[in-house]
């Protein structure tokens, strides 16, 4: 027993001495990112709040930005920081705020059993891919990027970008102009009742019943929606109206009515 | 340390997403899981680039940052699509389907 394990520790030994080692800046570049990088990760995963969830996956990025300049890609560093910091975290906050700060998760196990099965099956996950990865890749030589780069990082990427990869590029383009397309269908709300000004506005809700402004959503109810409606400080069900969408006109609608608020929904 | 430390760390921060995906209720915190997995995996395609002295790596994580904005932004408008008719972002609630 002893003799396979020495000779296994033999093996692993020559193995990782035989595997490229890199330099020693670049490992303590990697032991200081990697573990903010999964500190990050995990933090996101397990914070409350969406928007400091969104704020760390910032961080995240940085320190995937900073491996991959670490690691000979100086080009998609940049990109790294431009397009997911910059744009695409931008956007996800934008659209935080639209959706409101306040929809936080809700701590009901829907399915029983589930975070404890999602949490086993994650760590056999990480365990598959770690043993799978360590077997595969340790003793793989590492031929670096110093002839590949030669003539500088970016002109490699674009001369492979340009020629091999030319019909990947320009089918590119087709799908951002997809993508373009089906936000602004899917965003887009469709004007049907004509636009009420300002002052028609004012003049309507003190007119009505209800010239203060109605609570914000998830204040009182964090749903209202006809399978899930509302409940009543007294734990009914509130009598279902419909949405309240953005803009005047269905809150017009509502302080103008003179039955109350509650008459436009069951009326309808 | 050799480069396939890199590929655990990407292993890992892989996992943590996905962990993440089947925790999390909030659809847009689902949604930044989903983009910590994009990101693990083009941490691992440009370490495979260096393992292999070749740039065809670097070009196809280029493609998955492009292939990743493109879905942000569709999926965003979904989200506010479904957020604007029913009131929530939980996943919990999209459940019409179901009966």
């Amino acid at each position: 027993m002893s003799t396979v394990t020495t000779a296994t520790a033999t093996a692993t030994a020559t193995v990782l001495a035989a595997s490229p080692q890199t330099s020693v800046s670049e490992a303590v570049v990697f032991w200081i990112v990697a573990p903010v990088a999964i500190a990050a990760a995990l933090a996101m995963v397990f914070s409350r709040h969406a928007v400091h969830a969104a704020l760390l996956l910032v961080v995240d990025f940085f320190c995937l930005a900073v491996l991959y300049a670490a690691q000979d890609a100086p080009f998609l560093a940049a990109v790294q920081v431009i397009v997911y910091t910059g744009a695409i975290m931008i956007l996800f906050l934008f659209v935080l705020m639209l959706v409101g700060v306040d929809s936080s998760d809700s701590l009901v196990e829907t399915l029983r059993g589930q975070r404890v099965a999602a949490a086993a099956l994650a760590l056999g996950f990480v365990v598959l891919l770690i043993g799978a990865i360590g077997s595969a890749t340790l003793q793989m030589p590492s031929q670096g990027l110093a002839a590949a780069n030669a003539e500088g990082n970016v002109i490699g990427i674009a001369r492979l970008l340009f020629t091999r990869y030319v019909f990947a590029f320009e089918a590119t383009s087709a799908l951002l102009i997809t993508a373009a397309l089906g936000a602004m269908v899917l965003a887009h709300k469709e004007q049907v009742v004509p636009r009420v000004s300002q002052r028609e506005m004012s003049r309507r809700r003190f007119a009505g019943a209800h010239p203060t402004p109605y609570p914000s959503p998830g204040v009182f109810a964090r749903h209202d929606a006809v399978d899930t409606p509302a409940l009543l400080p007294d734990g009914t069900a509130a009598e279902p109206r419909p949405p309240v969408l953005e803009g005047s006109s269905n809150q017009a609608g509502r302080a103008g009515d003179p039955a109350g608020p509650g008459a436009t929904g069951s009326g309808s | 340390m050799t480069p396939a430390y890199y590929l655990f760390l990407s292993a890992i921060l892989f996992t943590i997403g996905v962990l993440g995906f089947l925790l999390r209720r909030n659809a847009i915190v689902v949604f930044m899981c989903v983009e910590l997995m994009l990101n693990s995996v083009n941490l691992s395609l440009v370490t495979f680039a260096r393992m292999n002295g070749t740039l065809d790596g670097q070009i196809m994580a280029f493609f998955v940052m492009v292939v990743a904005a493109a879905e942000v932004v569709v999926g965003l408008a979904i989200i506010v699509s479904i957020f604007r008719t029913r009131r929530s972002a939980s996943v919990d609630d999209a459940n019409l389907l179901k009966y």
